[in-house]
């Protein structure tokens, strides 16, 4: 059945390179849960390391209470979904989600009821007697997945399964796995680059960086209040404005290297007159407006249901701004001014990165 | 990878026993050779004088001379010859190419010692072409001998080894490569120079490298048509199979001087194929276009011959089974007399060739799986040295080998010369490092996901082993073990020398026939070996589905 897993203080090196120095997580009994970074960041090793298939240099592992360092992967009872699928190609669908039950020893009619309800549940019933040569990748991966829960494992790990699949099949997968997670209530763990499919499928996300988890929270949580300068970047298309705080008769401004001057309301209390900061804006958070900052649209692109504009400030900067097709539009060469919400930019300390925001203060 | 520290599981405990293997019937006998050389027993003492009077006397650096010269001169040919044949089969489309290639891979599986024989049947002081000349001419042409002999029977021999590397390479160019050269404003001579042939040189650098070793080591073909052309190999065998006396540290001081030859060879090949080697994959493959006029005529004419040439000896000797004659001189009627006289003499040599032959093969598909196994999937300190080992015999010709397993095991308590056993393990050393080669790369081919998947699913390192890992690499390694077979039942330069009457095998047997001038009955047991490799190839082709062969 489903656990909770917990990680504390884990290391891995390979040789003389550190590639996790310390890192803990505690991950709730069937929640879909997600490991977002970019590639090397220690995603993979990490999942391979709850699977089994990497070495642990350092630090506990509990599946529920269970320290599982030290027993092996073919007795962890893990379901996993490989990126390139592993199937078998030597056996038959049938044999490829029957490999783990005969493993366990599951014998008829249970073992034929189970093969044909999770065939069932993942909608390839007819592909029973198939080999993986003549699949598709959308049904190679629909067994991989059919064989990684048919045995009920403690937990489904999951390397990038989706990112060998075009664009349509990717999507309508992302659903199939997230409906048959909850209906099953499997604890998953799932790695991927792909912060769309990330905010997309999970209940909770740890974003990654050099092996260091960044910050764990709900898709809205990341996306909106991200904590540092790394999460705001890495999550949604972003602008960033360098500039400083300006403290005056109590109030909080900040004066943009663009050239434009904000009120900002919550910032946290310990930050300084001068200090440097990085501001964060999303591109469908900026307003066309008749004065602020300026600038001239440098490229338009029409993307259907949107348009994105490249806006070229005074300094050769470049910014990026959606507009929905109902907007008014611009064209190439346009002079523009725009501005934008202060409640929905993202401030960080230009050195540390760290948020400066009073609603993150407690995270 | 996985922990470093050696683990007493069962894949250390298998490899430890390899490993027991090796050390005792292999570095054990090359160590006591190479010791051997150095060692004066009635001193008691090291020294190299053994060496300075073998660099001393000319009739030793004249062998060797004699062989560096019958290397150098057939890898430049055969290179030539090869590469040249497989470019114009590649890029020329060649009537009835299918059967071409069938036959160049026929000669190339057929038993090495077969070319001498026939060519001295043809060109030999009574061969056939020999008399024709002569009646015509009026002349009195001695046959072809010596070192012209010698190049003549390994460069048709061998061209095809060639042709088979470097089409295999030129298959892998992707013809768009060319076309992009082509689009950039370059001619067809320039396309052949700056693309293909960079591209091809490592596999032609290699495969001629293949053809030196093999030259350097073979002692059939000298040992027939060399006559007083003495080589290496026949050196060795003749310091120790001579009729005076055992010159035991001769040929141990000999041994060492070819050992260290290929060593530096070996090395060279290796340095070059790891620096060199471009790993390619040809989306769109060169396409052989229909040439027209005298092009057309001379490359067909080109790769007619060439064949024709290579697949020649074969037919020479199935006739020649079939020819009543005394000695070398056909007596002008056909008869079946050759086999069923052969077969009244031959003792139990068919059967000692299916049986050695089949416990050899069977035991470097174990061996030689566990070993590419362990040191690609297990790596550990112990696999590595294993793995190393195994490839020592690459450089060790079979007459070293055999000497080395003779004179180790001729006395108790291990007094396995004459028996079938030290031939078996004869066998098993020298194709065992083919076998890991192949099986290893097969292995690398094979994700390592699919293996992990296995263990997610509760399966542990043993199970996962047999019921996903062997089957996956079956088809790779069986169709490796097929090849290794056909050169078993034709090895001839180490089991010659370990040999006793009752152990003898068809090689051996018609060795020795060919020794006594009856040509009949050699002829007749090579067409019984010949026939069983071709068929073996043509069944390999018809059961696996492939067209190509790896060697």
């Amino acid at each position: 059945m489903s656990v909770s897993i917990k990680i504390e203080h884990a290391i891995k090196r390979f040789g003389k390179k550190t590639i996790i120095p310390d890192l803990s997580l505690e991950i709730k009994k069937g929640e879909f849960f997600t490991l977002l970074g970019p590639s090397g960041c220690g995603k993979t090793t990490l999942l391979r390391m709850i699977a089994g298939f990497n070495t642990i240099e350092g630090g506990d592992f509990y599946f529920d209470d269970l320290r599982i360092n030290n027993i092996p992967a073919f007795k962890r009872n893990i379901g996993m979904v490989f990126q390139n699928y592993a199937v078998f190609p030597h056996m038959t669908v049938e044999g490829n989600v029957g490999y783990g039950l005969k493993q366990r020893k599951i014998k008829n009619p249970e073992y034929d009821e189970l093969v044909d309800q999770v065939l069932q549940d993942v909608h390839i019933e007819e592909l029973k007697d198939r080999y993986p040569a003549q699949m598709s990748g959308g049904q190679q991966q629909r067994v991989a997945l059919a064989r990684a829960i048919v045995i009920q494992p403690n937990v489904l790990l999951m390397d990038e399964p989706l990112s060998n699949l075009d664009a349509k099949l990717r999507v309508e997968m992302r659903l199939a796995i997230k409906r048959i997670q909850k209906q099953k209530g499997i604890t998953a763990i799932y790695v991927t680059h792909d912060q769309e499919e990330a905010l997309a499928m999970s209940d909770r996300i740890a974003i990654m960086n050099f092996g260091v988890i960044q910050q764990v929270g709900t898709p809205i949580e990341v996306y909106s209040h991200p904590s540092n300068y790394f999460v705001a970047t890495f999550i949604g298309h972003s602008n960033t404005f360098n500039g400083w705080i300006k403290i005056e008769k109590g109030k909080k401004y900040l004066e943009l290297d663009a050239g434009h001057k904000i009120e900002i309301n919550d910032l946290i209390d310990s930050v300084e007159n001068e200090q440097t900061i990085k501001m964060v804006v999303r591109p469908n958070e900026i307003e066309f407006s008749d004065e602020g900052i300026k600038g001239i649209i440098f490229e338009k692109i029409f993307l259907g249901a949107e348009i994105r504009y490249t806006v070229k400030l005074e300094s050769g900067q470049l910014i990026e701004i959606h507009k929905e097709i109902k907007d008014k539009m611009y064209e190439a060469g346009d002079e523009i001014f725009f501005g934008f919400d202060p409640s929905l930019a993202n401030v960080f300390d230009a050195k540390t990165e760290k948020s400066l925001m009073a609603r993150n203060e407690s995270k | 990878m996985r922990s470093k520290r050696l683990q007493l599981n069962g894949w250390t405990v298998i490899s430890l026993v390899v490993l027991v293997y090796f050390i005792f019937f292999f570095i054990y006998p090359i160590t006591r050779i190479l010791i051997s050389s150095v060692w004066n027993s009635t001193t008691r003492s090291f020294n190299f004088s053994k060496f300075v009077d073998f660099f001393s006397n000319k009739f030793y650096t004249n062998t060797i001379f004699n062989s560096l010269r019958v290397c150098v001169v057939v890898t430049i040919l055969t290179t030539i010859f090869g590469s040249l044949l497989a470019y114009i089969t590649r890029t020329v489309s060649i009537r009835f190419r299918n059967i071409v290639n069938i036959l160049l891979m026929i000669s190339v599986v057929s038993p090495p010692f077969l070319g001498a024989y026939a060519w001295i049947i043809l060109l030999g002081r009574a061969g056939i072409i020999t008399k024709v000349i002569n009646n015509l001419l009026g002349i009195n042409y001695g046959g072809i001998y010596g070192f012209n002999g010698i190049v003549l029977v390994f460069t048709i021999k061998l061209i095809p080894l060639i042709y088979l590397y470097v089409s295999g390479a030129l298959k892998n160019i992707d013809n768009s490569l060319l076309e992009a050269s082509e689009s950039l404003g370059s001619n067809k001579l320039k396309r052949i120079i700056q693309i293909v042939l960079p591209l091809i040189l490592p596999t032609i650098l290699a495969s001629s490298i293949l053809v030196f070793m093999r030259v350097l080591a073979d002692f059939g073909t000298p040992m027939l048509i060399g006559e007083g052309y003495r080589t290496l190999p026949v050196l060795i065998y003749n310091s120790f199979i001579s009729d005076l006396a055992t010159d035991e540290p001769l040929a141990a001081t000999i041994s060492v001087v070819v050992i260290l030859i290929t060593a530096i060879i070996f090395l060279t090949q290796r340095w070059i194929s790891n620096r060199k080697m471009i790993e390619m994959s040809a989306l769109h493959p060169l396409e052989p276009k229909k040439a027209k006029g005298a092009k057309n005529v001379l490359a067909h004419a080109y790769v007619y011959i060439i064949t024709a040439l290579a697949i020649l000896p074969i037919i020479i000797v199935f006739i020649n089974s079939f020819m009543k004659s005394k000695g070398v001189v056909f007596a002008g009627e056909f008869t079946f007399n050759n086999y069923l006289q052969s077969f009244k003499s031959m003792g139990d040599s068919i059967i000692n060739t299916l049986f050695y032959s089949l416990i050899a093969i069977a035991m470097v598909i174990v061996i030689g799986v566990v070993i590419a196994y362990t040191s690609v999937r297990r790596k550990s300190k112990l696999t590595s040295v294993l793995d190393l080992i195994s490839m020592f015999p690459y450089i060790i010709p079979g007459a070293v080998l055999g000497i080395a397993l003779l004179l180790a095991f001729n006395k108790k308590p291990l007094a396995l010369s004459g028996t079938f056993i030290i031939i078996v393990i004869a066998y098993v050393i020298r194709r065992l490092p083919y076998t890991i080669r192949s099986s290893a790369a097969i292995l690398k081919q094979i994700d390592l996901s699919v293996e992990e998947a296995s263990m997610s699913l509760g399966a542990n390192r043993f199970k996962t082993f047999f019921s996903v890992t062997t089957p996956m690499m079956f088809s790779g390694v069986m169709s490796g073990a097929i090849m290794s077979w056909l050169s078993i039942i034709t090895e001839l330069s180490a089991s010659i020398l370990l040999y006793s009457y009752a152990t003898k095998t068809l090689t051996i047997s018609i060795y020795l026939k060919i020794q006594i001038g009856d040509y009949g009955q050699a002829s007749a047991l090579s067409s019984i070996l010949m026939l069983t490799s071709i068929v073996t190839l043509l069944l390999f082709f018809k059961l696996s589905g492939r067209r190509e062969i790896d060697l």
